[in-house]
Parts: C-alpha cells; structure tokens; sequence
C-alpha cells in the first residue's frame, strides 16, 4: 500500500505514482502498435490502390491481417488501459488498486501482443482479424489473442478494484466524475466482449489443434462478433468520455445536465452488445425478428444514446464558450475555439467524422434490408474508418497531446507541427472513408487483392467510378498514413527530447479534492446557470437532416434492385 | 460541475433537463422509432426481403441435388472450363455451389420469374455478390440457404465472391444470365 502521489503543476490533477508508471507503459505499448499497424497500412493502401498494386496477394492478406489486429485490438485497447488507470486512479484521487496485478495484465497483453504479430507475419495465420472458421490459423494466433484479452480483462478489474478502493477510503463524495463513469461503462462493456471472445476463442483454440472436431461456422460468427463488435463499442465509450474529458479541461466544459450524460451511458451498457447482429443481416439460418431487434440495438436505445452525446459534448463546449463572452451570433463560440491546440481540434474533428460519416453510414448499413447493398462491400471498411480511426484513434491522438506534458512532463516539442496533425490525418481520413463508402455503393469488395479479377474465367469490370474512388482512397490513405507517422514521431521525439517539465511535489499523503461548499451545490441547480445552446442545436439538425435523407435514398436504392424474398 | 470531477450537486439526478436538450433527445427518439418501423414496413410492404428459409446440410446432400439439377437442365458449356450454363424452370429451384474458387453452375434465369437459388458453401465462408445489381448474401458453411430472386432486368451479371476465402479469392467470379 506504500505508494507516493504527485500533484502535476500544470493541471492540478494527482497521480499515484504506481499507476502512473502503468499509464506510461500502457500508453507507450499503443504507440508501438500504432506504429506496427501503420507500417502494415501502407502495404494495404498501395496494394488496393488499382494503378500500383504493391504486393502479391498472399503478402497483401498477410498485412491485412496483420493491420486488423494491431489496430483494432493491440492499439486500442492497450491505450484503454491507460484511460481505464487515469479515469479511476487519477479523476478520482486514490491509489490504484493491486498495482502488481495490473502488471501482470499488461505483461500477459505484452505477450499476446507480440506472440500474435509473429503468428501472423510468419505467414501461417492469414486469417483475417476474423478469422472466420473453417478457415484456420496456427494454434499460437488464437492463443495470442486469449493471452492479451486475459491481460486486459485483469486491467478491467483493476479499475473496478480502484472504484470501491476509492469509495471505501472516500476520496471523493457524491458520484463519480462523468468521465469516469464513461470509463466505468466501457469497462462493462469490455467485460462482456472478453467473455464472449472466451466462449467462441477458446474452443476454436482447441480446435486447431485437433481436440475439439468442428465448430459450427455460424455460431462462430455469431458469439465472435459478440466479442467484435461490442470491442468496438468499448471504444465508442472511451472515446466519447475522452470527449467529455477534453472539453472540460480545454473549456472549463459542464456537462449540460449530468442526468441526461449518464442515461446515455446507460443505454449503452444495456444495449450496445447487441449490435453483433450488424454483422450477420445478410446471414442464413437467423430470423428476421432476431435480426430487427438486435441490430437496431432493441429499437435504437443505443443509437439514441450516441446522439445525445453528440449534442450534451458540443452543448457543453458552446455554453462555457459563452459564458468565457464568445456570445455573438450562432457560432462564435466555435470560430473562435482554440483550433491551433491539437487536443482540440482532434476532439472537434473525431466529433464530427464519427457522427456525420460513422454514426450515419453505421445505422444506415445496420439497416436488416439495406445491409444487402453493402455486406462485405468495401462500404464496411469505409464506415469503421470513420468510426474507430476517426472517431477513437483521433480522439486518442488528441488525449496524448494532452497526456504527454502532464504524464510523461515533457513538453511537446514542434508545436507548429502538432498544430497540423489533426488536421492531416482527420480530413485524409474522412476522405479514405467517404470515397471508400462510395466505391462499395458500387459493389467493390472489401478484403479483395485484386478488382480486375485477374485469372478469373470471365471477366467483369467495375464502373470507371470504382475504379477513380480507389485510387482517391490510395492517394488519401497515404496521406491519412503520413498524419499518423507525424504523430508518432512527434510523441517519440517529445518524450525523448522534449523539454523536461516540472515534476511537481510527491508525498506519501494524498491530497483530497478541494471540498464543495454547499453554496455551490445550490447555486448549480434550476436556471440560474442556464445557457441556451442555439449553434449546437442547429448543427444536430443538419445531422438529423442529412441522416434522414441519406437514410431514405439507400430505401430508394434497395427498392430498385432484383425482388427477393 | 466538471465533467472531470464528482458533480458539485450530490443531488444532480433532480436538477431539470433543458428544452432544448428534450427537445434534441424526443427528436432522436422519434427518429429511432420511425428507423424501427421502416424495417417491419418493408417486411409487409417491401419487395427485397432477405429469406429466412435455411437448412442444415452436407456436401453430399447438397452435392447430390445439384448434380442432379446441373445433369437434367444443362444447355451448353461454356469457357475452357466447361462451366455447364444450366436454365432454370421458371419459379423452379437452382442449386448455386460455392467452394475454392469458384460458382458452379452458370444459371440462366428469365425477366420477371421468381426463382428459388440454393446457395451452399462447401469450404470456407463465401460471399455472394451480384453485381452490377449489388446484392450481398453470406454463404456460409454446413448452411443450405434458400433464396427467392426476381431478376429484373434482361442481361449478364456477375457473381463476386466477397467474402475473403484464400488465396484465390480474387479469381472466384460467377455469372447469371438473364434473358
């Protein structure tokens, strides 16, 4: 229990030190991911940009893989578990709970992670990050996979753990901060999704290794996905609690009703597992009605809950810029947020590619019969690209650039450059998803090496659209690449040269939170405080307006295409 | 009342909701609900309904009926391969096998007739896309999935395969006549 705390000058928050040394680790393991998965995204982009064609088609499945991996698993959630150690430890001002359990978690994810890159790059393991069975991987592949969801499992209870630490020593009263219950919420999340990943992971382990004879290929796709895409939405509540978090520390940001925040977490642990179904519309052998309850998250509950957050955020962002006086017309408040700052901006723009391109297109593909126009078209790719990379990565990015000064105390160095990046690798970005969702309205298959089809007995050709909104995607991917290289160099750079901060003061004792008066508790209730959002609500019915129409002309092109029944 | 720190307000569960915020969430309700609706709709008054009807099945089995299928209503061969073109009795059955990597038979179908397409993979996870049409079915195997289709429109379209299934994948091309 012999742990120290620090108090970081710059922000006021205190750290112990235990965990903090955990967020660094965690932190700089997602890095190293990113950067894999990077370098195996040039390999993907050239090689499906239809005028280079970079590699032989086994070597181009084998990066796929390899991308798949690095990025939706190894990056993402090793950065989780730092988020998971700052919201719990550091928001609520207590010690983390079991520090050494916590590095056997990220010991067994370290080697999970590593064990599963060789599985893949060896080349026996091309799979696909789903590896749907009967096609089957090497043994070490499924057990890298156990092996690092294990480890983030334990990171999951830790964080628990550190919840009823600090409410059993009372580190802070009343609720926990939103953030943290955002936190709390993917962690619920997180929960469920490994549980699901063991149930369908480790039979298939066994499996390939000859003990178990079959797994029945549907119910694999049905509990993997349970694992698949709910790891998808621990995301969404990371990201968007990262959401709430970088607009109360660059704004000064409250929540505009804590209730309404919280429901909307709410909806999501109750609902957001089911979107599973999402991913097998177009499947045999499962009813409609299983189909139409699940994947609309049990009416849209959950798809509710994402546009609330869409609101309350850029709700709260516009109230403290108005009250901070920026009041004059719908949208000074946001001409004049500070858009040079990266974390901001990185927030803004994930805001704003994960609702207006991921959250339309995702309902929209989520659709039981407008699924049939995009299943397994590369439309997919070009919605979870606004989703987990425009969405989680950036908002991700845009926390580090918070994190490195007040974590890591170093300064970011370049900070023209940091200034850019967002902005790089989030237009690039939105721009690989729009025309990649454009080429799949046309047909163009995901996860394919080669759209003329070469050695095929026939021969069919893509309309010339196809072909020029790949080439876009290359073109752009390579950008969307080069703005996530700025950014790793730019972290490692900075913590390794970066101008040493002031550490602050550590002592053995913690330091409580300044304590509420009972004046404040007061004043925070009725209208006394109340701001009217007006730029907020016309930009959520521009998203409305644009949902509704987009949603309405893909009916049109379903309506249009052979009968089926 | 930071959204990083505990509510200054212990009591936050009581403090009223904005009407702008209702306002935006019983619009988002409302939204949800029509999007629920419109998926029931089209199963009662839709024309693209995805079929439900499946069956368990073995390569045998399925191998059986399709030979069967493939013998009695060939009408020529076509490619190097001699993919048997097989015409298909209008709102009769046709039996569409899927492995590595290709489609077998070539069907012929007519304008305006309702077929029933048994789709069976008998490896991997195959994807069937028709295009330029766009439809996407999954093939999955050990599951015979029995699908209506009303083409159209006369022509040649071609049947991608689309779900990842090996190195070959990319040369896993198909084709439906319809006359």
């Amino acid at each position: 229990m012999a742990t120290t705390y620090r108090i970081c000058p710059r922000t006021g928050l205190q750290y112990d030190t235990a965990a903090e040394k955990l967020m660094r680790w965690n932190a700089v393991a997602a890095v190293l991911a990113l950067l894999v998965g990077g370098i195996m995204a040039i390999g993907v982009v050239l090689t499906r940009w239809p005028s280079v064609k970079l590699l032989p088609a086994d070597q181009f499945y084998l990066v796929l893989t390899a991308h798949g991996v690095d990025m939706l698993l190894i990056w993402i959630i090793f950065f989780e578990m730092a988020v998971l150690y700052f919201c719990s430890s550091t928001l609520l001002r207590c010690r983390l709970a079991t520090p050494k359990i916590a590095w056997l978690g990220f010991i067994l994810m370290t080697i999970g992670a590593v064990m599963g890159n060789y599985a893949v790059l060896a080349g026996e393991s091309s799979v696909m990050f789903t590896s749907y069975v009967p096609m089957q991987a090497s043994p070490l592949f499924y057990l890298a996979l156990i092996l690092f969801a294990v480890g983030a499992l334990i990171g999951c209870f830790v964080f628990l753990g550190t919840l009823v630490v600090a409410r059993a020593e009372k580190t802070y009263e009343g609720s926990i901060p939103l953030v943290t219950f955002g936190a709390l919420t993917a962690c619920i999340i997180a929960v469920f999704t490994i549980a699901s990943g063991a149930v369908i992971l480790i039979p298939t382990l066994l499996w390939s290794v000859g003990i178990i004879q079959e797994i029945d290929p549907l119910m694999y796709r049905v509990i993997w996905w349970g694992m698949g895409h709910s790891s998808q939405q621990i995301n969404v509540s990371a990201h968007v609690s990262i959401w709430y978090a970088i607009a109360a520390i660059a704004f000064g940001a409250k929540p505009l009703s804590e209730k309404v925040s919280r429901f909307a977490f709410l909806l999501y642990i109750l609902f957001l597992q089911l979107a599973s179904a999402h991913h097998l519309l177009s499947d045999p052998g499962l009813g409609s009605e299983w189909k139409v309850m699940n994947t609309s998250y049990f009416m849209y509950f959950a798809v509710m809950a994402s546009m609330i957050h869409g609101f309350t955020v850029p709700g709260a962002i516009e109230a403290a810029q108005r009250k901070a006086g920026y009041n004059n017309g719908l949208f000074e408040w946001l001409r004049k947020a500070p858009w040079g700052n990266p974390a901001v901006s990185g927030m803004f723009l994930s805001l704003f590619i994960f609702g207006f391109l991921g959250g339309i297109s995702g309902v929209v593909v989520g659709t039981e019969q407008l699924n049939m126009l995009m299943h397994n078209t590369i439309y997919i790719p070009g919605h979870f690209h606004a989703t987990v990379v425009g969405g989680t990565t950036l908002a991700f990015m845009a926390l580090t650039y918070f994190l490195v000064p007040t974590l890591f105390k170093r300064e970011m160095i370049a900070p023209k450059l940091c200034a850019i990046q967002p902005y790089l690798f989030g237009i690039s970005m939105a721009v690989v998803s729009l025309v990649l969702m454009g080429a799949g309205t046309l047909g163009v298959s995901r996860r394919h090496w080669d759209m003329a089809f070469s050695g095929a007995p026939f021969q069919y050709e893509w309309p010339g659209a196809a072909y020029l909104m790949m080439g876009i995607a290359g073109i752009f991917g390579m950008l969307a690449i080069a703005g996530g290289a700025l950014f790793i160099l730019l972290v490692v750079f900075s913590l390794l040269f970066g101008k040493k901060l002031d550490e602050g003061t550590t002592s053995e004792k913690r330091t409580p939170f300044a304590p509420n008066t009972a004046a404040a508790s007061v004043s925070t209730t009725g209208s006394a405080e109340h701001v009217a959002v007006p730029g907020t609500l016309t930009l959520a019915l521009l998203l409305l307006v644009s949902f509704v129409l987009y949603y309405f002309v893909n009916w049109k092109y379903l309506s249009e295409v052979w009968g089926l029944s | 009342m930071s959204a990083i720190l505990p509510p200054a307000d212990r009591l936050w569960w009581k403090q009223p909701i904005d009407k702008i915020e209702w306002t935006w969430i019983m619009l988002a309700f409302t939204w949800g609900m029509i999007m629920f609706v419109m998926m029931i709709y089209w199963h009662i008054n839709g024309k693209q309904n995805l079929s439900t009807e499946t069956y368990k099945s073995t390569r045998e089995m399925f191998t059986a009926k399709a030979d069967k299928f493939i013998a009695e209503n060939t009408i020529r061969t076509e490619t190097e391969q001699n993919i048997p073109v097989v015409k298909v009795a209008p709102g009769g059955d046709a039996y569409l096998t899927a492995s590595l990597w290709r489609w077998w038979p070539i069907l012929e179908l007519e304008k305006g007739q309702t077929y029933k397409v048994h789709l069976y993979s008998m490896d991997y996870n195959h994807g069937f896309s028709l295009q330029p049409v766009n439809i996407n079915i999954q093939v999955v195997p050990g599951y015979e999935h029995v699908v209506k289709m009303t083409p159209t429109k006369a022509g040649t379209y071609s049947i991608v395969c689309n779900e990842y299934c090996g190195i070959g994948h990319h040369t896993m091309l198909g084709r439906i006549y319809v006359k």
